[in-house]
Protein backbone atom coordinates (compact mmCIF):
# COMPACT_ATOMS: atom_id res chain seq x y z
CA UNK A 1 0.00 0.00 0.00
CA UNK A 2 1.50 3.37 -0.94
CA UNK A 3 1.36 6.09 1.47
CA UNK A 4 1.76 9.92 1.25
CA UNK A 5 3.65 10.42 5.00
CA UNK A 6 4.82 14.14 4.42
CA UNK A 7 2.05 16.93 2.92
CA UNK A 8 2.67 19.44 0.18
CA UNK A 9 4.80 22.10 1.21
CA UNK A 10 5.82 21.16 4.38
CA UNK A 11 9.49 21.42 5.85
CA UNK A 12 11.16 18.69 5.53
CA UNK A 13 14.57 17.87 7.32
CA UNK A 14 17.22 15.21 6.00
CA UNK A 15 16.51 11.64 6.98
CA UNK A 16 12.43 12.60 7.49
CA UNK A 17 10.19 9.83 5.42
CA UNK A 18 8.10 11.37 2.96
CA UNK A 19 6.08 8.56 1.31
CA UNK A 20 5.80 4.70 1.39
CA UNK A 21 5.54 2.22 -1.10
CA UNK A 22 6.74 1.79 -4.44
CA UNK A 23 3.97 3.89 -6.09
CA UNK A 24 5.91 7.19 -5.52
CA UNK A 25 9.37 7.62 -7.07
CA UNK A 26 12.21 9.56 -5.68
CA UNK A 27 12.74 13.19 -7.01
CA UNK A 28 15.83 16.03 -6.53
CA UNK A 29 16.27 15.97 -3.11
CA UNK A 30 15.09 12.90 -1.75
CA UNK A 31 15.76 9.17 -1.87
CA UNK A 32 14.81 5.25 -1.92
CA UNK A 33 15.98 3.46 0.97
CA UNK A 34 13.86 -0.40 1.44
CA UNK A 35 10.21 0.66 0.72
CA UNK A 36 10.11 4.01 1.70
CA UNK A 37 11.08 7.70 0.59
CA UNK A 38 13.58 9.78 2.58
CA UNK A 39 14.18 13.54 2.30
CA UNK A 40 17.99 13.93 2.05
CA UNK A 41 17.96 18.13 2.52
CA UNK A 42 16.16 20.58 4.24
CA UNK A 43 13.68 22.22 2.27
CA UNK A 44 10.12 22.02 0.92
CA UNK A 45 8.01 18.88 0.15
CA UNK A 46 6.67 18.86 -3.13
CA UNK A 47 4.62 15.91 -5.26
CA UNK A 48 3.68 16.09 -8.82
CA UNK A 49 2.62 13.09 -10.38
CA UNK A 50 4.56 9.96 -9.06
CA UNK A 51 7.49 12.41 -7.80
CA UNK A 52 8.11 12.91 -4.77
CA UNK A 53 10.61 15.88 -4.32
CA UNK A 54 12.08 18.18 -1.82
CA UNK A 55 12.88 22.26 -3.03
CA UNK A 56 15.77 23.17 -0.94
CA UNK A 57 15.48 26.23 0.98
CA UNK A 58 19.57 26.71 1.63
CA UNK A 59 22.46 25.58 0.33
CA UNK A 60 24.80 26.65 -2.49
CA UNK A 61 23.94 28.39 -6.09
CA UNK A 62 22.88 25.01 -8.40
CA UNK A 63 23.58 26.40 -11.82
CA UNK A 64 21.46 25.67 -14.18
CA UNK A 65 21.28 26.32 -18.32
CA UNK A 66 19.84 29.13 -19.18
CA UNK A 67 20.30 30.88 -16.24
CA UNK A 68 21.64 34.46 -15.96
CA UNK A 69 24.34 34.63 -13.46
CA UNK A 70 26.94 37.38 -11.89
CA UNK A 71 30.34 36.27 -11.63
CA UNK A 72 34.03 37.69 -11.09
CA UNK A 73 36.81 36.42 -12.46
CA UNK A 74 38.91 34.54 -10.65
CA UNK A 75 41.50 33.04 -12.93
CA UNK A 76 42.92 33.66 -16.78
CA UNK A 77 44.30 30.95 -18.53
CA UNK A 78 45.15 29.84 -22.81
CA UNK A 79 42.47 30.11 -24.18
CA UNK A 80 39.21 30.39 -21.31
CA UNK A 81 38.43 32.47 -17.97
CA UNK A 82 37.56 30.79 -14.75
CA UNK A 83 34.66 32.44 -13.04
CA UNK A 84 33.90 32.52 -8.85
CA UNK A 85 29.55 32.00 -9.49
CA UNK A 86 29.24 31.19 -5.94
CA UNK A 87 28.72 27.71 -6.40
CA UNK A 88 31.25 24.89 -6.35
CA UNK A 89 33.09 24.29 -8.53
CA UNK A 90 34.47 27.65 -10.88
CA UNK A 91 32.37 28.04 -14.27
CA UNK A 92 34.48 28.11 -18.01
CA UNK A 93 34.43 31.00 -19.89
CA UNK A 94 35.74 30.03 -23.49
CA UNK A 95 37.38 32.71 -25.78
CA UNK A 96 35.17 31.37 -28.06
CA UNK A 97 31.63 32.76 -26.36
CA UNK A 98 32.95 36.34 -25.90
CA UNK A 99 31.49 38.89 -28.33
CA UNK A 100 35.51 40.22 -29.13
CA UNK A 101 37.94 39.17 -31.93
CA UNK A 102 40.83 37.89 -30.01
CA UNK A 103 44.42 37.31 -31.94
CA UNK A 104 45.56 33.78 -31.45
CA UNK A 105 48.25 34.35 -28.31
CA UNK A 106 46.59 36.97 -27.35
CA UNK A 107 46.77 37.89 -23.29
CA UNK A 108 43.17 36.98 -22.03
CA UNK A 109 43.62 39.71 -19.30
CA UNK A 110 44.06 42.50 -21.47
CA UNK A 111 40.19 41.55 -22.28
CA UNK A 112 38.57 40.76 -18.86
CA UNK A 113 41.33 40.97 -15.84
CA UNK A 114 41.06 39.36 -12.42
CA UNK A 115 38.32 39.98 -10.19
CA UNK A 116 36.18 42.14 -12.82
CA UNK A 117 32.73 41.05 -12.97
CA UNK A 118 30.59 39.74 -15.48
CA UNK A 119 26.93 38.90 -16.26
CA UNK A 120 26.75 36.11 -18.31
CA UNK A 121 24.48 33.08 -18.95
CA UNK A 122 24.93 29.37 -18.22
CA UNK A 123 24.60 27.58 -21.55
CA UNK A 124 26.18 23.83 -20.22
CA UNK A 125 26.04 21.83 -17.07
CA UNK A 126 27.67 18.68 -17.01
CA UNK A 127 26.44 17.26 -13.58
CA UNK A 128 26.83 20.05 -11.62
CA UNK A 129 30.74 20.17 -12.37
CA UNK A 130 31.49 21.57 -16.02
CA UNK A 131 30.06 24.68 -16.20
CA UNK A 132 30.38 26.77 -19.71
CA UNK A 133 28.90 30.73 -19.64
CA UNK A 134 28.98 32.95 -22.50
CA UNK A 135 29.16 36.50 -23.10
CA UNK A 136 27.39 36.48 -26.39
CA UNK A 137 23.44 37.61 -25.96
CA UNK A 138 21.15 40.51 -25.25
CA UNK A 139 22.74 42.27 -22.03
CA UNK A 140 25.43 40.23 -21.26
CA UNK A 141 28.65 42.35 -20.96
CA UNK A 142 31.55 43.27 -18.16
CA UNK A 143 29.95 45.53 -15.50
CA UNK A 144 31.55 48.74 -14.63
CA UNK A 145 30.56 50.97 -11.59
CA UNK A 146 27.99 50.64 -9.09
CA UNK A 147 27.67 47.50 -6.27
CA UNK A 148 27.12 44.13 -5.85
CA UNK A 149 25.39 42.60 -2.72
CA UNK A 150 24.74 39.32 -2.15
CA UNK A 151 21.61 37.10 -1.40
CA UNK A 152 20.49 33.66 -0.74
CA UNK A 153 19.93 32.30 -4.04
CA UNK A 154 16.39 30.20 -3.04
CA UNK A 155 15.23 33.88 -2.61
CA UNK A 156 16.22 34.93 -5.74
CA UNK A 157 12.47 34.59 -7.41
CA UNK A 158 11.28 36.59 -4.51
CA UNK A 159 13.12 39.69 -5.56
CA UNK A 160 12.29 39.76 -8.85
CA UNK A 161 8.58 38.78 -8.18
CA UNK A 162 5.51 37.83 -10.24
CA UNK A 163 6.90 38.93 -13.93
CA UNK A 164 9.48 41.29 -12.43
CA UNK A 165 6.72 43.06 -10.38
CA UNK A 166 9.13 43.67 -7.17
CA UNK A 167 12.20 44.35 -9.24
CA UNK A 168 10.77 46.77 -11.80
CA UNK A 169 9.47 48.50 -8.92
CA UNK A 170 12.52 48.95 -6.76
CA UNK A 171 13.73 50.43 -10.26
CA UNK A 172 11.48 52.76 -10.87
CA UNK A 173 11.83 54.22 -7.31
CA UNK A 174 15.23 54.26 -6.79
CA UNK A 175 16.03 55.17 -10.76
CA UNK A 176 18.45 52.22 -10.13
CA UNK A 177 19.90 49.92 -12.95
CA UNK A 178 19.75 46.74 -11.37
CA UNK A 179 20.39 42.94 -12.78
CA UNK A 180 19.31 40.07 -10.43
CA UNK A 181 21.71 36.94 -11.30
CA UNK A 182 20.08 33.81 -10.57
CA UNK A 183 23.06 32.80 -8.45
CA UNK A 184 22.15 35.82 -5.88
CA UNK A 185 24.41 38.26 -6.60
CA UNK A 186 22.71 41.61 -7.22
CA UNK A 187 24.22 43.77 -9.48
CA UNK A 188 22.81 47.87 -8.75
CA UNK A 189 24.13 51.00 -10.27
CA UNK A 190 22.62 54.61 -10.04
CA UNK A 191 22.91 58.44 -10.07
CA UNK A 192 24.11 59.00 -6.70
CA UNK A 193 24.72 57.06 -3.73
CA UNK A 194 21.58 57.35 -1.75
CA UNK A 195 19.72 55.34 -4.13
CA UNK A 196 21.88 52.80 -4.19
CA UNK A 197 21.65 52.71 -1.17
CA UNK A 198 18.24 52.91 -0.71
CA UNK A 199 17.84 50.07 -3.23
CA UNK A 200 20.55 48.06 -1.64
CA UNK A 201 18.38 48.32 1.80
CA UNK A 202 14.81 47.22 0.14
CA UNK A 203 16.39 44.29 -1.32
CA UNK A 204 18.19 42.93 2.03
CA UNK A 205 14.49 43.45 3.25
CA UNK A 206 12.89 41.92 0.95
CA UNK A 207 15.45 39.20 1.69
CA UNK A 208 14.63 39.23 5.49
CA UNK A 209 10.67 39.65 4.89
CA UNK A 210 10.39 37.03 1.97
CA UNK A 211 8.00 34.22 3.96
CA UNK A 212 5.99 37.72 5.25
CA UNK A 213 2.43 37.73 3.39
CA UNK A 214 1.75 41.30 1.57
CA UNK A 215 5.16 41.94 0.82
CA UNK A 216 4.69 44.03 -2.31
CA UNK A 217 2.81 46.23 -0.52
CA UNK A 218 4.83 46.36 2.33
CA UNK A 219 7.90 47.28 -0.06
CA UNK A 220 6.34 49.85 -1.68
CA UNK A 221 5.37 51.62 1.63
CA UNK A 222 9.53 51.64 2.39
CA UNK A 223 9.98 53.18 -0.90
CA UNK A 224 7.65 55.74 -0.76
CA UNK A 225 8.55 56.72 3.18
CA UNK A 226 12.24 55.54 3.40
CA UNK A 227 12.83 52.49 5.66
CA UNK A 228 12.99 53.43 9.45
CA UNK A 229 16.12 52.49 10.94
CA UNK A 230 17.63 52.67 7.97
CA UNK A 231 20.91 54.92 7.39
CA UNK B 1 30.28 4.08 48.94
CA UNK B 2 27.42 4.11 46.13
CA UNK B 3 26.74 6.49 43.62
CA UNK B 4 22.84 6.81 45.18
CA UNK B 5 22.16 10.16 44.02
CA UNK B 6 22.94 12.58 41.52
CA UNK B 7 24.69 16.27 42.30
CA UNK B 8 21.83 18.14 40.06
CA UNK B 9 19.25 16.52 41.55
CA UNK B 10 18.83 14.80 38.00
CA UNK B 11 17.09 10.98 37.70
CA UNK B 12 19.56 8.37 36.16
CA UNK B 13 18.69 8.17 32.50
CA UNK B 14 17.53 11.70 32.44
CA UNK B 15 19.29 14.57 30.24
CA UNK B 16 20.65 17.63 31.00
CA UNK B 17 18.13 21.00 29.90
CA UNK B 18 18.68 20.92 25.92
CA UNK B 19 18.34 23.84 23.63
CA UNK B 20 19.30 24.36 19.91
CA UNK B 21 19.45 27.04 16.94
CA UNK B 22 20.27 27.15 13.50
CA UNK B 23 21.47 29.95 11.55
CA UNK B 24 23.49 32.05 13.69
CA UNK B 25 26.67 32.87 11.91
CA UNK B 26 25.00 34.79 9.14
CA UNK B 27 28.61 34.76 6.94
CA UNK B 28 28.50 30.86 7.14
CA UNK B 29 26.53 28.79 4.39
CA UNK B 30 25.49 26.87 7.34
CA UNK B 31 25.51 27.30 10.94
CA UNK B 32 24.12 26.13 14.36
CA UNK B 33 24.29 26.29 17.99
CA UNK B 34 23.47 22.91 20.07
CA UNK B 35 23.68 23.83 24.31
CA UNK B 36 23.14 20.67 27.14
CA UNK B 37 23.38 22.02 30.49
CA UNK B 38 26.45 24.53 30.69
CA UNK B 39 27.98 22.94 27.44
CA UNK B 40 27.57 25.36 24.34
CA UNK B 41 29.12 24.22 21.03
CA UNK B 42 28.68 26.38 18.38
CA UNK B 43 29.61 25.09 14.35
CA UNK B 44 29.93 26.56 11.07
CA UNK B 45 29.60 24.70 7.61
CA UNK B 46 31.71 26.51 4.62
CA UNK B 47 30.94 24.56 1.60
CA UNK B 48 31.40 22.82 -0.44
CA UNK B 49 33.93 24.67 -1.89
CA UNK B 50 36.87 24.51 -4.38
CA UNK B 51 39.56 22.09 -1.96
CA UNK B 52 43.24 23.77 -2.20
CA UNK B 53 46.74 22.53 -2.22
CA UNK B 54 44.91 20.40 -5.24
CA UNK B 55 46.90 16.62 -3.91
CA UNK B 56 44.39 17.12 -1.17
CA UNK B 57 41.60 16.57 -3.66
CA UNK B 58 39.82 13.63 -3.94
CA UNK B 59 38.39 12.94 -7.36
CA UNK B 60 35.82 10.16 -6.27
CA UNK B 61 33.91 12.60 -3.60
CA UNK B 62 34.32 15.44 -1.26
CA UNK B 63 36.81 15.98 1.70
CA UNK B 64 34.80 16.57 5.12
CA UNK B 65 37.08 18.56 7.11
CA UNK B 66 36.34 19.06 10.66
CA UNK B 67 38.57 21.41 13.03
CA UNK B 68 37.00 20.94 16.64
CA UNK B 69 38.32 23.54 19.32
CA UNK B 70 38.48 25.16 23.23
CA UNK B 71 37.83 28.69 23.22
CA UNK B 72 40.54 29.35 25.94
CA UNK B 73 37.59 30.95 28.11
CA UNK B 74 35.63 27.88 27.90
CA UNK B 75 36.85 26.03 31.28
CA UNK B 76 37.63 26.88 34.32
CA UNK B 77 41.55 27.00 34.35
CA UNK B 78 42.61 29.07 31.12
CA UNK B 79 42.92 26.31 28.13
CA UNK B 80 46.07 27.43 25.90
CA UNK B 81 44.61 28.22 22.51
CA UNK B 82 45.56 26.27 19.44
CA UNK B 83 45.16 22.35 18.49
CA UNK B 84 46.26 20.36 20.97
CA UNK B 85 46.22 15.91 20.60
CA UNK B 86 43.37 16.16 22.22
CA UNK B 87 41.50 18.29 19.93
CA UNK B 88 43.09 16.68 16.79
CA UNK B 89 41.62 13.09 18.11
CA UNK B 90 37.77 14.69 18.74
CA UNK B 91 38.27 16.17 15.27
CA UNK B 92 39.17 13.13 13.45
CA UNK B 93 36.66 11.79 15.40
CA UNK B 94 33.89 14.04 14.37
CA UNK B 95 34.45 13.86 10.73
CA UNK B 96 34.06 9.81 10.76
CA UNK B 97 30.73 10.34 12.75
CA UNK B 98 29.39 12.77 10.62
CA UNK B 99 30.80 11.16 6.97
CA UNK B 100 29.06 8.40 7.04
CA UNK B 101 25.67 10.16 6.65
CA UNK B 102 26.93 13.12 3.85
CA UNK B 103 26.32 12.11 0.02
CA UNK B 104 30.08 13.29 -0.05
CA UNK B 105 30.19 11.30 -3.82
CA UNK B 106 28.21 14.25 -5.34
CA UNK B 107 30.73 17.10 -5.33
CA UNK B 108 34.22 15.52 -5.95
CA UNK B 109 37.07 17.34 -5.79
CA UNK B 110 35.64 19.70 -3.07
CA UNK B 111 35.92 20.30 0.05
CA UNK B 112 33.62 20.89 2.96
CA UNK B 113 34.82 22.84 6.40
CA UNK B 114 33.11 22.18 9.55
CA UNK B 115 34.43 24.27 12.56
CA UNK B 116 33.18 23.41 15.69
CA UNK B 117 33.83 25.89 18.68
CA UNK B 118 32.94 25.19 22.12
CA UNK B 119 32.51 28.47 24.46
CA UNK B 120 31.68 26.90 27.15
CA UNK B 121 32.70 23.68 28.69
CA UNK B 122 31.37 21.05 31.48
CA UNK B 123 31.70 17.59 30.16
CA UNK B 124 30.18 15.95 26.98
CA UNK B 125 31.95 18.61 24.65
CA UNK B 126 32.42 16.14 21.73
CA UNK B 127 28.74 15.24 21.51
CA UNK B 128 27.44 18.62 21.75
CA UNK B 129 30.08 19.53 18.94
CA UNK B 130 28.52 16.31 16.61
CA UNK B 131 25.35 17.28 17.25
CA UNK B 132 25.71 21.17 16.35
CA UNK B 133 28.09 19.76 13.47
CA UNK B 134 25.04 18.10 12.10
CA UNK B 135 22.49 21.22 12.39
CA UNK B 136 24.72 23.00 10.95
CA UNK B 137 25.39 20.93 7.74
CA UNK B 138 21.36 20.42 6.78
CA UNK B 139 21.25 24.52 7.03
CA UNK B 140 24.15 24.55 4.57
CA UNK B 141 22.00 22.39 2.27
CA UNK B 142 24.34 19.52 1.85
CA UNK B 143 22.47 16.30 1.22
CA UNK B 144 22.33 13.68 4.17
CA UNK B 145 20.97 10.36 4.23
CA UNK B 146 19.84 11.22 7.59
CA UNK B 147 20.97 13.24 10.97
CA UNK B 148 23.41 12.31 13.89
CA UNK B 149 22.66 13.11 17.60
CA UNK B 150 25.49 12.27 19.94
CA UNK B 151 25.22 12.19 23.96
CA UNK B 152 27.32 10.79 26.27
CA UNK B 153 27.08 7.96 28.99
CA UNK B 154 28.60 6.16 31.60
CA UNK B 155 28.73 4.28 34.43
CA UNK B 156 29.50 6.58 37.84
CA UNK B 157 30.47 4.43 40.85
CA UNK B 158 27.82 1.63 40.16
CA UNK B 159 25.12 3.35 38.52
CA UNK B 160 24.52 3.43 34.54
CA UNK B 161 24.02 6.82 33.91
CA UNK B 162 23.38 9.16 30.78
CA UNK B 163 24.90 12.88 30.04
CA UNK B 164 27.42 12.93 32.66
CA UNK B 165 28.63 16.46 33.75
CA UNK B 166 32.07 17.37 35.03
CA UNK B 167 31.25 16.50 38.42
CA UNK B 168 30.43 12.82 37.59
CA UNK B 169 33.19 12.78 35.31
CA UNK B 170 35.74 13.25 38.22
CA UNK B 171 33.65 10.94 40.06
CA UNK B 172 36.64 10.31 42.85
CA UNK B 173 35.60 6.19 43.12
CA UNK B 174 35.98 6.32 39.18
CA UNK B 175 34.24 6.50 36.03
CA UNK B 176 33.62 5.55 32.83
CA UNK B 177 32.42 8.10 29.81
CA UNK B 178 31.08 6.36 26.81
CA UNK B 179 30.77 9.43 24.02
CA UNK B 180 28.10 7.61 21.21
CA UNK B 181 26.60 9.39 18.29
CA UNK B 182 23.90 7.51 16.75
CA UNK B 183 22.07 8.32 12.98
CA UNK B 184 18.25 8.85 13.47
CA UNK B 185 16.62 6.60 11.42
CA UNK B 186 18.68 3.21 11.70
CA UNK B 187 20.02 3.72 15.43
CA UNK B 188 23.62 3.26 13.59
CA UNK B 189 26.20 3.59 15.82
CA UNK B 190 28.59 6.44 14.29
CA UNK B 191 30.80 7.06 17.08
CA UNK B 192 31.78 4.96 20.29
CA UNK B 193 35.02 5.80 22.45
CA UNK B 194 35.38 4.33 25.77
CA UNK B 195 37.48 5.44 28.70
CA UNK B 196 37.51 3.61 32.11
CA UNK B 197 36.22 0.44 32.44
CA UNK B 198 32.78 -1.40 31.84
CA UNK B 199 31.53 -5.36 31.71
CA UNK B 200 29.43 -6.50 28.58
CA UNK B 201 26.34 -6.25 30.31
CA UNK B 202 26.83 -2.51 31.13
CA UNK B 203 27.91 -1.36 28.19
CA UNK B 204 24.88 -2.70 26.20
CA UNK B 205 22.69 -1.21 29.25
CA UNK B 206 24.48 2.22 28.57
CA UNK B 207 24.07 1.70 24.89
CA UNK B 208 20.36 1.59 25.25
CA UNK B 209 20.44 4.46 27.69
CA UNK B 210 21.86 6.51 24.97
CA UNK B 211 19.18 5.29 21.85
CA UNK B 212 16.83 7.20 24.48
CA UNK B 213 19.10 10.49 24.83
CA UNK B 214 19.43 10.42 21.03
CA UNK B 215 16.09 10.36 20.30
CA UNK B 216 15.03 13.37 22.68
CA UNK B 217 18.13 15.18 20.93
CA UNK B 218 16.72 14.35 17.88
CA UNK B 219 13.48 15.95 17.98
CA UNK B 220 14.85 19.03 19.25
CA UNK B 221 17.54 18.92 16.32
CA UNK B 222 14.55 19.08 14.06
CA UNK B 223 12.59 21.35 15.80
CA UNK B 224 15.58 23.82 15.93
CA UNK B 225 15.68 23.40 11.86
CA UNK B 226 12.04 23.76 10.94
CA UNK B 227 11.98 26.76 13.16
CA UNK B 228 14.51 29.01 10.71
CA UNK B 229 11.81 28.62 7.99
CA UNK B 230 8.90 28.10 9.90
CA UNK B 231 6.80 31.01 8.34
CA UNK B 232 7.97 30.48 4.83
CA UNK B 233 5.06 27.53 4.85
CA UNK B 234 2.48 30.48 3.84
CA UNK B 235 4.62 32.72 2.10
Amino acid sequence: MSKLIAEERTIVVPGEKLATGMEYLPGNGAFREGDDIYSCQLGLVNVSGRFVKVIPLTGKYNPREGDIIIGKISDVSFGMWFVNIGCAYLACLNVREVPEFIDKGADLSNYYDFNEVIIAQVIKVVRSKDINLTLKGQGLRKINGGKIIEVTPSKVPRIIGKQGSMISMIKEHTKCNIVVGQNGNIWIKGDNVENEVKATEVILKIENESHTHGLTDTIKKALEEGIENGL
Amino acid sequence: MAYSKRKDGRKFDELRKISAQVGIIKRADGSAMFQIGDTIAIAAVYGPRELHPRFLQNPEKAVLRCNYDMASFSVTERKKPGPSRRSVEISLVTEKALASVLDLELFPNTVIDVFIQIIQANAGTRCAGISAAAMALAHAGIPMRDMVAAVSVGKVGDKIVIDLDKHEEDFEEGATDIPIALTARNKEVTLLQLDGEVTKDELMQAIKLARKGCEEIHSVQVQALKEVYKEDKDG
